[in-house]
């Protein structure tokens, strides 16, 4: 456990010497990453360690904060969220050296450094506390210091209110937490967490639902997403590789650890995830299709994976209501399974898009083009990220969702007859595969092929070594997953053990026996790919390859006339517009003749800016009035009150 | 294993591009002509053969990768189906998922190819191909969780078991009938047949399949036009073991059987094209949602 706190540290206090190094110059940005390299490697080995045996797996201290105990325990539960924190963040690190060199960046570059140190450290933290006040502490410095994350860039108008709206979003959930927590100790009866299946689901109906709330708000469940698009695409690339493929997990990962808890769960539990799931799940692809802001598209579908992991979560919860144990193994394993790899694509998605930004200047899908050509590096990067992230064989994605496709087919195994219903999970499934593959189609095809469509997509160059360098892991753990799924098998069924002990009693590899199929056709697939296409290279050699695509007679077709992103996605987000309601402007043929024209279209957050602004924007209207009405500066009237007052007072101490 | 591999492969390769032979004879017996004759895919696919490659100064190496994953998923895809009455040479719990997975992973390419050529007409067809197929998706999930239902197993095998033709007989006949219809639709609208798509042009702003492929040229379009012949063959195959689930022991007469329900399957499909008119495109959203309904009754007359 040494390690880890080592890591901690180390990870945490990167940022530090470079406060003390002027802002010209390198401020020691070299340091820092390697600081930040240097601790990364002491948690690996920690968690190795931790897991083989071989060294401690909790460390506790006294601590004089009432109720609070420096305790740090690191389960498989655990050490499943945290593998990926710490992959991404050395990730990050060595991105950051081009991709936000201190040279380009003097005013932010230290402060972001610091904070993206603190961040890794807090997370660290979060994941290993054992004691509800330390929890609530490193939760309340991973808060801060995405804020500055998000804001790293403070003189735009754009960052901060992103910023604002996350401080908002964050903070009620906190209360949400403080509450719960209070709950819990007063079930429990000390701040410790308690063992898993310790505690009787009596009472816990309060718990649950504030901890959904709370944990849901960080996690960014599709009602409560609504600090998640704007904070994403704010923040630059390397933070938002953090943010969206780690630090939205805590909030899984707390009601992973809220339900281990208690012994026997209601079903409503699970129905209410599977529910919510289901909702982030479509709707973020929804809404994912119809932006035309990469990062922005990007953040979108951290909310639908949010939703995919909470179908997980959803099977393995009715899995332990209804006393099924294999469908608890296996929905949880797909949903563990599924933060990983959704830790290792989103961050990979999210580092290629920042090097496309870092090439062409703009996040608009609209202005790329052609990149592939330009960058065939970034370009096989985002491929590979995208087709992992629909799910599509032979990538880790499709792991996940077939372990889930199994859980949900495993409902037909219940006796009772509701349960069956959670096989509804599976469609549910296959339809935001289907649109996460058209998203993706979208956003590759735009981007990286046809003609550039803007000046600065065809001067665009392909990223420095080190950017490159940080985004080949998350390529290959994506890979390793997929062609080799059997190699982390034991470590889900250990966590899904910590979990639930009934999981015990099912041996995953039975149920995860056809992992063993699954990877051996994609190596199939891979072979016969690469011999099919060296075939057809071979065939095609000396073939012209300089004339111009056929424009059905028409001779001067430009890049501006290729499909645009809106376009591509017009007929699926006219079939979502429901729920979507994308503002259209221009676009109109008026004449038979008609004049050069304009088109514009803009899908704003439905929740967000059709509800809370609106919402908050009316009370804070409401308010005002009364204010103005109360106090009117009538001495007469403020006399009044104070009578009034006391005469309720002398009521309620007589009444009493 | 391997004799039924090698059976397995050689009834895909060999007879696929029949099927499109006999869809088109039958239709031009519909249209009272004579028509082309029934080996002349194989004619088609040996002179794009022999032919040379042209390719765009836009593409890049995605837009050969199409043709590629587009000829290999559905020959992969076949080790998972049963023929008829001969079992699939792999089978595994949850292969059902790869089989649609795999069917998505083309798809993506295929579409990603398109755009590669910069042409509004292809992305035009890409956008509609993947908008038709994400709607099909929940229809196939659904249909199969009706037989994953009757069969208690998940895999095709199992799936498509001989478990069927008691099914046919007792109350699960009705469920079994209606998604029989729902995957007959998956059918027409995965190989963009007629009423969803026609494959005989390309130059109408309404085509999808054929508009995506529009700059393929020599072997790689050979690869795609064998690669669909395929994928009929194999999609197919699932619609004939259900509607012709009997079981005879002899592995050749099991073939013929297939052979024989694979004709038929052809010969509806060339009906269906001929007395049909393509549908208006807004109208093909809402023909697959309806068909995702009526896969979801199915769903629940079983559950019941």
């Amino acid at each position: 456990m040494h390690w880890i706190i080592a890591a901690a540290l180390t990870i945490g206090l990167s940022g530090v010497p470079g406060l003390f190094l002027p802002r010209q110059g390198s401020a020691g940005e070299r340091p820092a990453c390697i600081l930040v390299l240097l601790g990364v490697g002491c948690g690996l080995t920690g968690v190795a360690g931790a897991l083989s045996g071989w060294v401690g797996d909790s460390f506790t201290l006294p601590w004089r904060i009432p109720g609070g105990e420096l305790a740090l325990r690191l389960d498989s539960l655990s050490a499943v969220f945290l593998l990926p924190v710490l992959l991404v963040v050395a990730c990050g690190a060595v991105y950051g050296l081009g991709y936000w060199p201190q040279r380009e960046h003097p005013d932010n570059g230290r402060k972001f450094r610091l904070f993206f140190g603190l961040i890794g450290s807090a997370l660290i933290i979060v994941l290993t506390a054992r004691n509800a006040v330390l929890f609530l502490l490193a939760w309340e410095v991973m808060a801060l210091s995405s804020y500055f994350l998000i804001t790293t860039e403070g003189e735009k108008v754009e960052a901060r209110r992103a910023g604002f709206i996350y401080l908002v979003a964050t903070h009620t959930g906190t209360l949400a937490l403080f509450a719960m927590f209070a709950l819990l100790e007063q079930l429990s009866g000390s701040f410790t967490f308690p063992a898993a299946q310790s505690l009787a689901a009596g009472g816990g109906a309060a718990i649950f639902s504030l901890g959904l709330f709370g944990f849901g708000l960080k996690a960014g469940l599709m009602p409560l997403h609504v600090w998640l698009p704007g904070a994403h695409a704010a923040a630059p690339s390397h933070a938002s590789a953090l943010l969206s493929g780690v630090m939205i997990k805590t909030g899984i990962y707390g009601l992973v650890r809220l339900t281990s808890f208690f012994a026997d769960l209601p079903p409503w539990w699970g129905w209410s995830i599977l529910a919510l799931g289901a909702v982030s799940g479509i709707f973020g692809v929804a809404f994912a299709l119809a932006q035309h802001d990469i990062k922005r598209l990007l953040a979108y579908h951290s909310v639908e994976n949010i939703g995919i992991i909470a179908l997980g979560l959803g099977i393995a919860l009715l899995g332990r209501s209804f006393d099924l144990p294999a469908l608890t193994l296996l929905g949880i394993a797909g949903a563990l399974l599924h933060v990983i790899n959704h830790g290792l694509f989103k961050s990979l998605l999210f580092l290629s898009a920042g090097s496309m930004i870092h090439a062409t200047g703009t996040r608009e899908i609209d202005h790329y083009g052609g990149l592939l050509k330009r960058q065939p590096w970034t370009g096989i990067f985002f491929l590979g990220g995208a087709v992992a992230l629909s799910g599509l064989p032979p990538f880790n994605g499709f792991i996940s969702e077939c372990l889930f496709y199994l859980g949900a087919f495993n409902a037909f195994a219940g006796e009772s007859r509701t349960v069956h219903l959670a096989v509804l999970a599976a469609p549910a499934l296959a339809l935001i595969g289907g649109l996460a593959l058209a998203c993706f189609v979208k956003v590759f095809g735009i981007a990286f092929l046809g003609e550039p469509r803007s000046d600065e997509a065809a001067r665009a160059h392909e990223a420095p070594r080190s950017m490159r360098l940080a985004m080949l892991p998350l390529l290959g753990c994506c890979v390793w997953i997929g062609l080799l799924p059997m190699t982390v098998a034991p470590l889900l069924q250990r966590a899904a053990l910590d979990w639930s002990a009934r999981t015990g009693e099912v041996s995953l590899t039975a149920p995860l026996a056809p992992l063993a199929w699954v990877a051996g056709m994609g190596w199939g697939l891979i072979l016969t790919v690469v011999v099919v296409g060296l075939w057809l290279q071979r065939l095609a050699k000396g073939a012209p390859d300089t004339v111009s695509t056929w424009g059905c007679g028409y001779a001067l077709p430009g890049p501006r006339m290729q499909y645009t992103a809106s376009s591509f996605a017009d007929f699926l987000v006219g079939l979502f517009r429901f729920g979507l309601r994308t503002e259209r402007r221009g676009g109109e043929v008026t004449d038979v003749f008609p004049v050069p024209g304009h088109f514009h279209s803009n899908t704003p957050d439905s929740v967000l800016d059709r509800l809370l602004y609106p919402g908050c924007r009316g009370a804070a209207r409401g308010f005002t009035w009364l204010r103005a009405r109360v106090q009117n500066g009538l001495v007469a009237v403020y006399l009044l009150y104070v009578a009034v007052t006391l005469f309720v007072l002398l009521l309620l101490i007589t009444t009493i | 294993m391997l004799g039924r591999l090698l059976l397995h492969l050689v009834l895909l390769l060999v007879f696929a591009p029949l099927l499109q032979g006999v869809i088109v004879k039958t239709k031009a017996l519909f249209g009272g002509r004579v028509g082309a004759p029934l080996l002349q895919p194989y004619w088609d696919l040996a002179r794009l053969w022999r032919k040379g490659f042209v390719f765009s100064r836009t593409t890049t190496w995605v837009f050969r990768a199409g043709p590629v994953v587009g000829l290999t998923v559905p020959v992969l895809a076949s080790l998972l189906v049963p023929f008829g009455a001969l079992p699939a040479p792999f089978s595994f719990e949850g292969d059902l998922i790869l089989f649609v997975y795999l069917f998505g992973l083309a798809r993506f390419f295929t579409a990603a190819a398109a755009l590669d050529t910069g042409s509004s007409f292809e992305g035009m067809g890409a956008a509609r191909e993947v908008t038709f197929s994400c709607l099909a998706e929940p229809t196939m999930l659904f249909a199969l969780m009706v037989l994953a239902r009757l069969a208690g197993g998940l895999s095709l095998n199992s799936l498509l078991g001989t478990h069927l033709q008691a099914a046919w007989k007792g109350p699960a006949a009705a469920p079994l009938g209606l998604i029989l219809v729902c995957l007959l639709v998956v059918l027409l609208v995965e190989n963009s047949r007629i009423p969803f798509d026609d494959p005989n042009t390309h130059l109408e702003l309404t085509m999808v399949h054929e508009v995506m492929v529009l700059d393929h040229s020599g072997p790689a379009f050979g690869m795609i036009l064998y690669g669909a012949a395929l994928k009929l063959m194999v999609l197919g195959a699932l619609v004939v073991r259900l509607a012709l689930p009997w079981q005879t022991g002899l592995w050749w007469l099991d073939a013929l059987v297939f052979l024989g329900g694979m004709l038929l399957l052809a010969v509806l499909i060339g009906v269906v094209e001929s007395i049909m008119a393509r549908l208006r495109l807004v109208r093909i959203p809402q023909i697959l949602i309806g068909t995702t309904l009526v896969s979801i009754f199915a769903l629940v007359l079983v559950l019941r």
